[in-house]
């Protein structure tokens, strides 16, 4: 074991202090005590740093050694991570139990990347081929469904020499030198090493054309995020965060789902193994689990590493991006991220600005959700992160600081109501209090996935939805019986939109998941229903009985048929023949 | 090896002391303090600064003088003794025996903090745990390895649907034994001898482990309770196989004890003045409920507290909701009707229940009916309100429908005895014979074919 002068002086928590010289770097890893403990660096002062032990520092003594390692804290990113389940310090939580159990004992020293597999690796590259950053030079089928391609460093270029041929080798052996210029040479095997602080480099960004497709009603429909863009799910407990989370990593059309359970229950992150092994993608058959990486630092686990955790997932995202995938991260839930700053900020005894939160919180956040976006990849291609953060506001009141901070720098807001989710109304994103800024960026899409005229539509059902706001304000005093029947046709209306469409079903075989053209055809029945409907109210015909054909609850179970193999055009002629036989009992 | 004693303090404060000119003390080690009579009290240390430790003292500091007392250092963390005989035993919140059986001869000691069980060991919590109470069993269904709290408020009867849970409760196909912890923190005497005398007029003492913490106890005994009663019940769950239920009560008043360490430590306040590790604090206790594959054993919570003035966006109940899969909230103004268990049905859920009901596990109608009693008791909620303005004759014929389903639902299938235990199939038929009081075309979450099978209504 090497030397070292360092010595910790206190315990308070996680946090350590440190003295014994004036070289420890800040935001550097060092190892903390004889168990050998990750910590990183915080702040310096004269010859005392501050650490953060990404571990319970229970038995840490004064007078034990510190040994400085130098480096930031890294991610070792290579083939095998899919799949696989990481703690926030990107550590296999299969190998920490294959080590110690079913416990997490401390100090556990495990390879984030699998160093002994042997793969089959194609080699793109020949001999003497000039290499620029982020191009490909290997390919290993990962999983099923994703080919992890091994790219040049961001920060080496120059003449591939003494290249392997294609075979079987391992994540540690080279398979090439770089020489650059001066002849300096690069070994080059599958991973690489990153520190999680810094963002991964790309060459340009690039607009947002396109939304990531979730299957899900309410969001392609009313409120999309873009791909490549950041969307905040916040709401009170119980109102369905993590489900909505978990249906958008179920079925969203991103190539990789980077799942971080940040400071979450042991039990969500067990679900979302055990069901993700079993589903199957929509879109290739395979199971959901072999385009999926979890990352899971649960509320119980080191709160040091919690804060980390969120810049361990993005990390691995932008990895995956350089490749050329659309990668979402869905972030469960960035409001523990902000408590486990918190926490460690008043350990570190900051001036806290609002409700004890330390002053650089929205700067935090900001960098995190600016490392999202759809890029332009260093070796040309197209990639993107696309961020969803679930928020987790005390008490449910969206004014807090954590809520607000997110506001600014997502331009999609799914805003979750205790209201809905008490009534069984799911996904209980409430439709006034939420909002999407991508939906004009994505126009064109819309128009040609969704169908033609589809903008219009979204902004009648809209429209529909606000109108009847206003008017159950005066229901509420006065009652439905009351209001003339246009304005009770917009209620009946709106609510098979509620009921019909907006809710969806996420433990129903067919309702969880809806093609575009499906939900595209529902708006179009249910707006004929409306038009054909209001027409006969114009003629005098007591709406009512429209109601006793039963039109309405039909159209409020379409989801179901359409699922069922019933057809749009099988629903237009149910409205029609119902509105034909009101229209001819009246003549 | 030499035993080494400091002599005197520098500083007392609360339930904190401060000890100079210390070497090699580990963090989070227990100390022994002991007094001039002979008197011996322990310590736990919570900060390290140079060869300065501050301690805080379990059993309080009052009687403590600066330079009469001396310390001893353990070298270990705070460790519970366990063994099969913990059974039928009765401990305080620090694990010491006050049942007058003298002490636990242990198979081995644990760390009473425990460690996090790995995500990837856990197994998913599937099977259920019928409590024979309908609102319960029908709505909100108890799994196994569930932490499932009840969100009550002063003068509910939380403790009585607490002990008819211990009573009533089966585990559908009950391989290995069932055992049961029950923790108190800052009960009041009459609590802790409601639930002793209940336990042992039905015969449960002798599988129940209790941990007792008096409104008058020491408050740092009340923060170890808790930890006493989870290791426990991980070792009769994970190490001997056992069933194990914990109840815990009050954790208001175990917030609202590491308040007051948090306050007397000088850290800084979060919201109502909590530290701002409450969040992290209570998730190391309630994390620590579940199941883990390759044992038998499993860790089911049931914790109950008190919501200050009935406010559940108060920072105990909230940060609870955010950590517990679900909560079961009593309401008042049923209790006021004279229903029991006043469970407040529209708060509450239980998040398991989708993974463990239905098809295969319970009745394939279970979920389907359990939503559709959600959303119509919420549909009678706004006819109220409307019926409130308007008057009851005004209204629209179906809300009257609605009105009437309500109090029906509330007297027939949430009200019932506490020494009533109802069957699943007694409990889904008495939801559907309810349902059946509204139109069929009301129902718009159960499909046609559920409903042509349970429906009984006039349209039918």
């Amino acid at each position: 074991m090497e030397d070292t002068a360092y010595r910790i002086q206190g315990v308070n928590g996680p946090i350590v202090t440190v003295t014994g010289g004036r070289g420890l770097a800040k935001m550097s890893l060092v190892r903390v005590g004889r168990q050998r403990l990750p910590g990183e660096v915080v702040s310096v002062q004269g010859g005392t740093g501050v650490v953060q032990v990404y571990e319970d520092t229970a038995g840490l003594t004064a007078g034990e050694p510190v040994y400085p390692t130098g480096l930031p804290l890294s991610v070792t990113l290579g083939p095998g991570m899919v799949g696989v389940t990481y703690d926030g310090i990107a550590r296999p939580l299969k190998a920490i139990e294959g080590a110690a159990g079913c416990f997490i004992p401390r100090g556990v020293d495990v390879p984030g990347v699998d160093m002994e597999k042997v793969w089959d690796v194609t080699v793109d590259i020949r001999e003497g081929d000039a290499l620029k950053p982020g191009q490909v030079f290997a390919r290993v089928q990962e999983t099923g469904a994703v080919e992890h391609r091994s790219m040049v460093p961001p920060n080496v270029s120059g003449r591939a020499v003494e290249v392997k041929p294609s075979g079987r080798y391992t994540a540690a052996d080279v398979i090439c030198q770089v020489e650059d210029a001066r002849g300096r040479r690069t070994p080059l095997t599958m991973c690489q090493v990153w520190p999680v602080r810094t963002p991964r480099p790309s060459k340009n960004r690039l607009p947002i054309t396109k939304p990531l497709f979730t299957g899900q009603r309410v969001l392609d429909t009313l409120f999309p995020v873009g791909k490549g863009g950041c969307a905040a799910i916040p709401g009170p407990f119980g109102a369905g965060k993590t489900m909505v989370q978990h249906q958008l990593a179920k079925w969203c059309d991103a190539d990789i789902i980077v799942y971080l359970g940040c400071g979450e229950r042991g039990n969500e992150m067990t679900q979302v193994l055990d069901e993700f092994a079993e589903l199957k993608d929509p879109r290739n058959g395979k199971p959901l689990l072999q385009r999926t990486i979890l990352i899971a630092n649960t509320s119980n686990m080191p709160v040091a590493a919690r804060e980390a955790s969120i810049y361990t997932g993005m990390t691995i995202a932008e990895y995956f991006r350089d490749m050329g995938y659309h990668v979402a991260l869905m972030a469960d839930s960035t409001s523990r991220w902000a408590e486990a700053l918190r926490e460690i900020s008043g350990r570190l005894e900051e001036m806290p600005a609002e409700e004890s939160f330390p002053a650089y919180l929205p700067s935090r956040l900001a960098s995190f959700y600016e490392r999202a976006g759809y890029m332009e990849t260093l070796s040309g291609g197209e990639g993107s992160v696309t961020v969803i953060g679930a928020v987790s506001p005390q008490g449910g009141d969206f004014s807090e600081p954590v809520t607000q901070n997110t506001k600014r720098f997502v331009r999609t807001f799914w805003a979750l109501d205790r209201s809905l989710a008490y009534a069984r109304h799911f996904p209980a994103i409430n439709w006034n209090g939420s909002y999407s800024e991508y939906f004009q960026d994505c126009h064109d899409w819309y128009e040609e996935n969704f169908g033609q005229g589809f903008t219009t539509l979204r902004e009648r059902i809209m429209g529909l939805l606000n109108e009847e706001t206003a008017l159950q304000e005066i229901v509420k005093l006065i009652g439905q019986d009351v209001l003339p029947d246009d304005q009770r046709l917009t209620l009946m209306t709106a609510r098979i939109v509620r009921e019909g469409f907006l809710q969806q079903n996420a433990f129903h075989p067919t309702d969880t998941y809806m093609p575009a053209k499906q939900q595209m055809g529902m708006l179009v029945v249910i707006m004929h229903l409306y038009d054909q409907a209001r027409e006969l109210v114009s003629l005098a015909v007591p709406v009512s009985q429209l109601e006793a054909t039963g039109i309405f609850a039909d159209l409020a179970r379409m989801k179901f048929g359409l699922g069922e193999g019933k057809t749009r055009e099988d629903y237009m002629a149910l409205v029609d023949s119902a509105v034909d036989a009101v229209r001819k009992a009246n003549v | 090896m030499i035993r080494i004693e400091y002599t005197g303090l520098s500083e007392i404060n609360g339930s904190l002391v401060a000890l100079e000119g210390v070497s090699g003390v580990g963090y989070d080690e227990l100390a022994e303090l002991s007094m001039p009579g002979g008197e011996k009290r322990l310590g736990r240390v919570v900060l390290i600064d140079g060869d300065r430790v501050v301690l805080q003292v379990f059993e309080g500091t009052d009687g403590i003088s600066m330079d009469s007392v001396s310390t001893y250092f353990t070298g270990s963390p705070i460790t519970l003794p366990l063994s099969g005989e913990l059974l039928g035993r009765i401990f305080t919140g620090a694990g010491v025996p006050m049942d007058g059986l003298g002490p636990v001869y242990p198979t081995l000691r644990r760390d009473i903090n425990g460690s996090a069980i790995n995500p990837v060991s856990r197994m998913y919590p599937r099977s259920c745990i019928m409590t024979g109470i309908s609102a319960i069993d029908g709505m909100m269904t108890l799994i196994r390895g569930q932490k499932l709290p009840i969100f009550s408020g002063d003068g509910l009867p939380h403790n009585e649907l607490a002990a008819q849970i211990v009573r009533q409760a089966k585990v559908a196909g009950a391989e290995g034994q069932f055992a049961i912890v029950f923790c108190a923190m800052g009960v009041k005497n009459d609590t802790a001898s409601f639930f002793m005398k209940d336990f042992r007029e039905t015969g449960a003492l002798g599988r129940c482990v209790m941990y007792i913490n008096m409104a008058s106890d020491p408050i740092i005994e009340r923060i170890l309770a808790p930890r006493c009663a989870l290791t426990a019940a991980e070792y009769l769950a994970f190490d001997l196989g056992y069933h194990v239920l914990v109840v815990m009560t009050d954790m208001t008043s175990y917030c609202e004890a590491t308040r007051e360490v948090s306050s007397s430590k000088g850290e800084i306040p979060s919201r109502k003045g909590f530290p701002s590790y409450m969040y992290s604090d209570l998730a190391s206790l309630y994390e620590r409920a579940g199941m883990i594959h390759g044992k038998t054993g499993s860790v089911t919570q049931v914790p109950i507290l008190t919501m200050p003035s009935d406010d559940i966006t108060h920072p105990i109940p909230d940060l609870t909701g955010y950590i517990t899969e679900g909560q079961i909230v009593l309401g008042r103004d049923l209790n006021q009707k004279g229903v029991y268990p006043p469970v407040s049905v529209l708060p509450s859920l239980s998040r398991l229940m989708k993974d463990g009901t239905g098809e295969g596990f319970t009745r394939a109608d279970h979920q389907d009916l359990s939503n559709q009693l959600f959303a119509s008791y919420s549909a009678v909620q706004d006819a109220r309100s409307l019926a409130s303005v308007i008057g009851e004759d005004e209204l629209s014929a179906t809300d009257k429908l609605y009105l009437a389903f309500g109090k029906a639902f509330e007297q027939e299938f949430l009200g019932q005895g506490q020494r009533e235990d109802r069957t699943l199939d007694e409990t889904l038929d008495r939801g559907w014979r309810l349902l059946s009081m509204l139109p069929r075309t009301e129902l718009s979450r159960v499909s046609d074919k559920l409903l042509d099978q349970h429906y009984t209504g006039k349209d039918k």
